[in-house]
């Protein structure tokens, strides 16, 4: 399968939406659009299962190198494994939804789909990517739209929130940045994360460079303390531009800290992991206590964002094949989770024009669907069996406790101590807004989601389900990437 | 050998009823929801008793004693090799009784639902709860891996939680589900916890295998366990521990019970079926489950939960006697009578004679669920009638309501351990289990049970006798509830009665072998004769209205007013949970975020900018002045390299 | 008595400052560009005189020199130009007028 026909086709889509003529020519393009590439993420999903299944154990799959600039060595060079495979899939799944939650955009709607679109093509093809100069300018190019959905189409201080958020974003970007180079010059000239993950850095080389690649890619996935973005960023931006921040952006990160940093300098991670697990042991507890007192429904869920992320970095800290196959869980899942819970959000905002826990109350009573969905989340979010929070959160136990000694012990322990407080403020959250006596009256002529919300939630329901339920399918296609991954760093 | 569709169909149509009734009950199958649920139910039930029959009488026994049977077991998710969430069928005594308990109970409540709830607005969301609860409640009976029975655990929890607060739009229902959900879940931190040490060191999830290598002192496995100690308790303790706080919290075991009185807010059906009979022993099973291990390889575990249990056994009923909301008193009596089953696991050995704790037990949760399960619909059918929970509006009931009246008797004297009613029969069993093993316990056992009977007959007296003619006889016309609502009093009255008569110690035991069980007359005297005094002073001071109870209370001043606070537990996890959690701990948290961690992002922000605004006025548009800056940085180059870097 | 290099010299420096200070002191923008000129004409002075004085068979400085002339002329234009916009918009040629330019 060629892997350029998942950034052909989102820039194709993001084209057409800029020669569209109406707002509606540039919604069916786009939700036509999108969902092409959902159609494409699982056909990618179920040729590499058949590749994987005939028995192609090559580590990267479908890889096409094209020179790009022979001379410093720059090569458009890509390939998929499973997480990449995970990733794609992930990223289709937000985009459709990004795009059907959108459909009442009045303001400019023709820039803000194509700058949807544009962000979703960075996505895929960061995750595609397997020459670090490549993958740095597709992070890149999912970064400024970012700035611009909440500059323009954003709501509250939106202005001070993009900044901030960009500006943190560049910041993590220009620390990769400076990663990349060293990584380039100490491995003998190559952007080529294959080349690279055979070739010998030394270790102070390693000591240095490792902590740049993952602070600068822990921007991006919210590494305490450097999270501060998430709750301003999200807060202001339009429905969909959290979604897409939460579910894609962040798992840039983790996918870089991963794929970039743990991968490529196995001796920085060992140094440092003990730092990543107390950093994100941290996070975990604190974004959850911090979650404990918000009372806006997008605070709350950007700082249990930061809380559920942290668990995706607590798992590679824990350099076990287990817990990094838990931490990918984690992404998937989280980027699921947290899309529908903003698209949730954003539906109940449309409606009563508030997002104040202490102002709703009694939703379940008409509308019914979004309050099923609410709960929904929120138990997914809490980390219900059958729900895909669950799987993931189990599975970075179990590979945190197979770390025999008591650090590991204890930081895992008060990772799972989380679980506690998150079932504390998600059913705050709930109780108070889709369950009790309604408090406002003008909510009784409320009317329930429209067929595009219901489309775009159900959309995300699927996916949790399909990892709560039967979680095989994304454990056998991440657990030999994870495998990969943990043989170089025992290997090294 | 097992019937393995059989089997897995009984948790399965509970399912699909869930699944049938969540999707499209509330559009298309408004009115037929109720039938729907209750004939899935009826094919379940049925099928658990063909299991059952065919486990006990036909394949079940091998050379004298009852296998352990795994039909089936599929890999849900692997971690390591050896290592991996099964779901799978475990077949075994205590698994086919509960099955059998759950399907029957749950069935009662289905039909008494038809009744109790008609015309609700969410009869279908009512019946698609039940039966997500019927079957994740059968899926961790039916648990064989570890982890299974842990995400069941969780799943009966959520649907405990949902149907708690199915009343959504009263507060008081939100406010008691959050709580039942929060207080579980932080004792499943515990369990998990106690999950992650015990399998670790078994090397497995599989409970077979987990059994089998941590029993045995020859295993490798064992020798680690052991071996490997933290704070002055060994691996095995410390898991086992942990995996009885999870119980603990799901059984409502003193100090974490305070979610089960406030969990009564949910319809009273729910909390016959979940507060009653089935999910709250959970815990017990749970324990009975893994009972090898507590007993072999860690046996100071089980001393504290004999403890435990007693102590939930006498606190609960002292507090029992105060309460005036009935479903309370019924809330406390349950969390009483679980403290029950959990000291006999705690005072039983494994195997042989020595295990008469652990049959007790399993004996009296069975009999417990039948008449347990009975006083609630009962109350459920006064309530229906009165409209009110509070005794103070109830009184001379048994002419209005006769067949509430007579089962609700039963019930009574099955629960105050009157022979021969199945209460008696399971209660000596712990009490003569109490009494080999452990003395003090044995003398907090026979008390409670004295209280026991006082407080249940003071509900019952306070209920159908006490005032004569009540002032609601002419507003409510109404009778007692149909044939929907009598047809399960009626049924659950029979099995209250006559379950005491089965040979129980012959089919459950903690090795699978035949346990006969003797009873001793003078034995049973003491507990007996409480028993009635604890009846007729009921008789005595609540027979007629009068004043003898309020200057009894007062007479009593403190221990009253303590009791009837539930001793201010709930007033301490508050201050907990408010001063220490909210203040303590998530205030500083949030205000720490907002101004240290968010400010030394915004201060950077402003250093940068505040160095802008300083070098911006050197840009101050005057052509002259740079000319000057401009000339005198000429000279000073000039110096420079002329004079000073010849 | 012949003029040496240092007196043209002299008189280049005396008109280069004579430059720099019309430039600083004076408000018209036409009496600055004026003073420029004046600053450049004294270069012009310095390349010719040591052309003749030192390297008298060498053509460089007197090259240099027409170039500045050009350039200067066609700077003269460029600058006239602007200062009529600036008189268009502002109504004045006064440089402090201008100050907002740099907004």
């Amino acid at each position: 399968m060629n892997l350029l026909l998942l950034i052909g086709l989102p820039l194709l889509t993001a084209v057409a939406v800029l020669l569209s003529r109406n707002k509606e020519q540039v919604k069916w393009i786009s939700l036509l659009g999108s969902m092409a590439q959902l159609a494409l993420a699982f056909m990618l999903f179920f040729i590499f299962r058949n590749e994987r299944a005939t028995g192609n154990v090559t580590q990267m799959l479908f890889e096409q190198n094209y020179p790009l600039f022979s001379s410093l060595n720059i090569n458009f060079h890509f390939g998929v494994d499973g997480i990449s495979v995970a990733m794609i899939l992930l990223t289709s799944f937000v985009v459709v939804a990004g795009v059907l939650v959108s459909w009442n955009i009045e303001k400019m709607t023709k820039e803000f789909y194509f700058l949807l679109l544009l962000l979703g093509m960075g996505a895929y093809g960061f995750f595609i990517s397997l020459d670090l100069f490549i993958l740095f300018f597709f992070l890149e190019i999912s970064v400024i739209p970012k700035y611009l959905l909440i500059g323009i189409w954003g709501s509250g201080r939106k202005e001070y929130s993009a900044n901030k958020l960009a500006l943190m974003l560049m910041g993590g970007s220009a620390l990769i940045l400076v990663g990349i180079l060293g990584l380039y010059f100490a491995a003998g000239r190559s952007f080529d994360i294959m080349e690279l993950s055979k070739a010998t850095v030394s270790l102070s080389y390693q000591h240095i460079l490792f902590p740049l690649l993952f602070v600068g890619f822990g921007v991006f996935t919210a590494l305490f303390p450097l999270h501060t973005w998430v709750p301003d960023g999200h807060s202001s931006a339009p429905t969909a531009g959290s979604m897409f921040l939460a579910g894609i952006s962040m798992k840039l990160g983790g996918y870089g800290c991963l794929r970039v940093a743990t991968y490529l300098l196995p001796e920085g991670a060992k140094e440092f992991a003990n730092i990543i697990i107390i950093l994100s042991a941290i996070a975990i507890l604190y974004g959850a206590f911090a979650t404990m007192m918000q009372k806006d429904l997008k605070y709350i869920n950007a700082y249990s964002s930061v809380s559920h992320v942290g668990f995706s970095l607590l798992g590679i800290g824990m350099l076990t094949q287990t817990a990094i196959t838990g931490a990918l869980m984690q992404m998937v899942s989280h980027g699921l989770m947290t899309a529908l819970f903003f698209a949730v959000i954003g539906m109940i905002y449309d409606r009563t024009h508030t997002r104040m826990v202490g102002e709703m109350g009694g939703l379940m009573k008409k509308l019914p669907f979004i309050s099923s969905v609410f709960f929904i989340v929120g138990l997914c979010s809490l980390g219900l069996p059958g729900l895909s929070g669950f799987v993931a959160e189990m599975t970075i136990f179990m590979g945190s406790w197979e770390n025999t000694d008591a650090f590991h012990r204890i930081a895992t322990i008060a990772a799972a101590m989380s679980i506690v407080v998150t079932a504390v403020y998600i059913l705050r959250a709930i109780g108070n807004t889709v369950m009790g006596p309604i408090r406002n009256e003008s909510y009784l002529s409320l009317k329930d989601a429209a067929w595009n919300e219901r489309l775009a939630a159900i959309i995300l329901v699927v996916g949790i389900l399909a990892i709560g339920i039967a979680p095989g399918w994304l454990n056998d296609l991440l657990r030999p990437a994870a495998e990969e991954i943990m043989n170089r760093i025992a290997g090294n | 050998m097992p019937n393995v569709t059989a089997i897995a169909l009984i948790p399965l149509l509970p399912l699909a009823g869930f699944l049938l009734l969540g999707l499209f009950g509330r559009k298309y199958l408004k009115n037929s929801s109720g039938i729907i649920g209750t004939v899935l139910l009826l094919a379940s039930t049925i099928l658990a008793l063909y299991t059952a029959y065919e486990y006990f009488f036909v394949y079940g026994k091998v050379a004298g004693v009852y296998e352990k049977f795994v039909p089936l077991q599929l890999t849900w998710l692997q971690f390591s090799p050896g290592v991996s969430i099964d779901m799978g069928l475990i077949i075994d005594p205590i698994s086919v009784m509960m099955l059998v308990v759950v399907t029957f109970i749950s069935l009662m409540v289905h039909i008494y639902s038809l009744g109790y709830l008609k015309g609700e607005e969410r009869f279908p969301t009512y019946y698609s709860f039940l039966g997500l609860f019927t079957f994740s409640m059968l899926g961790l009976v039916l648990a064989s891996n570890i982890f299974q029975i842990y995400i069941f655990w969780e799943l009966v929890g959520v649907s405990s939680f949902l149907l708690i607060g199915y009343y959504y739009d009263k507060p008081s229902a939100v406010a008691a589900c959050k709580k039942a959900f929060i207080v579980t879940r932080f004792a499943d931190l515990g369990f998990l916890i106690g999950i992650l040490i015990l399998s670790f060191s078994g090397g497995t999830l599989d409970f077979s295998t987990l059994i089998e290598r941590l029993t045995s002192p020859e295993t490798n496995e064992f020798k680690a366990a052991a071996a490997s100690t933290f704070l002055g308790a060994s691996a095995l303790t410390w898991g086992a521990a942990l995996v009885f706080v999870g119980g603990a919290g799901k059984s409502a075991m003193f100090p974490l019970h305070i979610w089960l009185p406030d969990a009564m807010e949910g319809p009273t059906p729910v909390s016959a079926l979940i507060h009653a009979a089935t999910m709250v022993v959970a815990g017990v099973f749970l324990v009975a489950r893994l009972f090898p291990i507590f007993s072999v390889a860690v046996p100071g575990v089980l001393e504290i939960i004999g403890w435990v249990g007693a102590i939930s056994a006498i606190v609960a009923a002292i507090i029992a006697c105060t309460q005036t909301d009935i479903k309370r008193v019924l809330a406390y009596s349950t969390m009483s009578q679980i403290g029950y089953m959990m000291f006999a696991l705690g005072v039983s050995k494994y195997g042989g004679e020595s295990g008469l704790g652990y049959t007790a037990s399993m004996f009296h949760l069975f009999t417990h669920a039948m008449f347990k399960a009975l006083l609630f619909l009962g109350a459920g059918a006064v309530i229906h009638y009165v409209h009110s929970n509070d005794m103070k509006d109830m009184g001379g009931l048994r002419k209005l309501l006769p067949i509430t009246h007579i089962t609700f008797l039963i019930a009574c004297l099955a629960i105050a351990g009157v022979p021969p009613f199945a209460g008696f029969f399971s209660k000596e069993e712990i009490l003569l289990a109490a009494y080999n093993n452990n003395m003090a316990i044995y003398w907090i056992a026979l008390i409670t049970s004295g209280i026991t009977a006082f407080y249940m007959f003071r509900l019952y007296f306070n209920i159908f006798w006490s005032k004569e003619l009540p002032s609601y006889t002419k507003a409510t016309k109404g009778k007692e509830g149909g044939f929907v609502m009598m047809l399960p009093l009626v049924l659950l009255a029979i099995g209250a009665a006559a379950a005491g008569f089965i040979p129980f110690g012959e089919f459950v035991s903690s090795d699978g072998t035949v346990l006969h069980s003797h009873f001793d007359l003078t034995f049973s005297a003491a507990p007996v004769i409480l028993g009635l005094a604890g009846i007729f002073t009921a008789l005595w001071l609540y027979k007629k209205q009068n004043d003898k109870p309020a200057k009894l209370a007062t007479s009593l001043g403190g221990i009253y007013k303590m009791a009837y606070n539930k001793f201010y537990i709930d007033e301490i996890y508050l201050f907990i949970t408010k001063n220490v959690l909210f203040n303590l701990i998530g205030r500083p948290a949030a205000w720490f975020d907002k101004n240290i961690v968010d400010g030394l992002m915004n201060l950077i922000g402003n250093i940068t900018q505040s160095i802008s605004e300083g070098i911006k006025k050197v840009q101050s548009g005057k052509v002259q002045q740079y000319a000057i800056y401009f000339l005198g940085g000429v000279i000073v180059l000039a110096v420079l390299f002329i004079y000073i870097w010849k | 008595m012949q003029p040496g290099l240092y007196h043209i010299l002299f008189l280049s420096a005396a008109l280069f400052f004579i430059g720099v200070y019309g430039f600083l002191t004076r408000r018209n923008l036409i009496t600055m560009l004026m003073s420029i000129e004046l600053i450049l004409n004294s270069v012009n002075l310095n390349f010719i005189a040591f052309n003749k004085y030192l390297w008298p068979n060498q053509m460089d400085g007197l090259f240099f020199t027409l170039f500045i002339i050009a350039i200067a002329a066609a700077e003269a234009a460029v600058a006239i130009a602007i200062i009529i916009n600036l008189y268009r918009s502002h109504n004045s040629i006064d440089v402090e007028n201008a100050e907002d330019l740099k907004y």
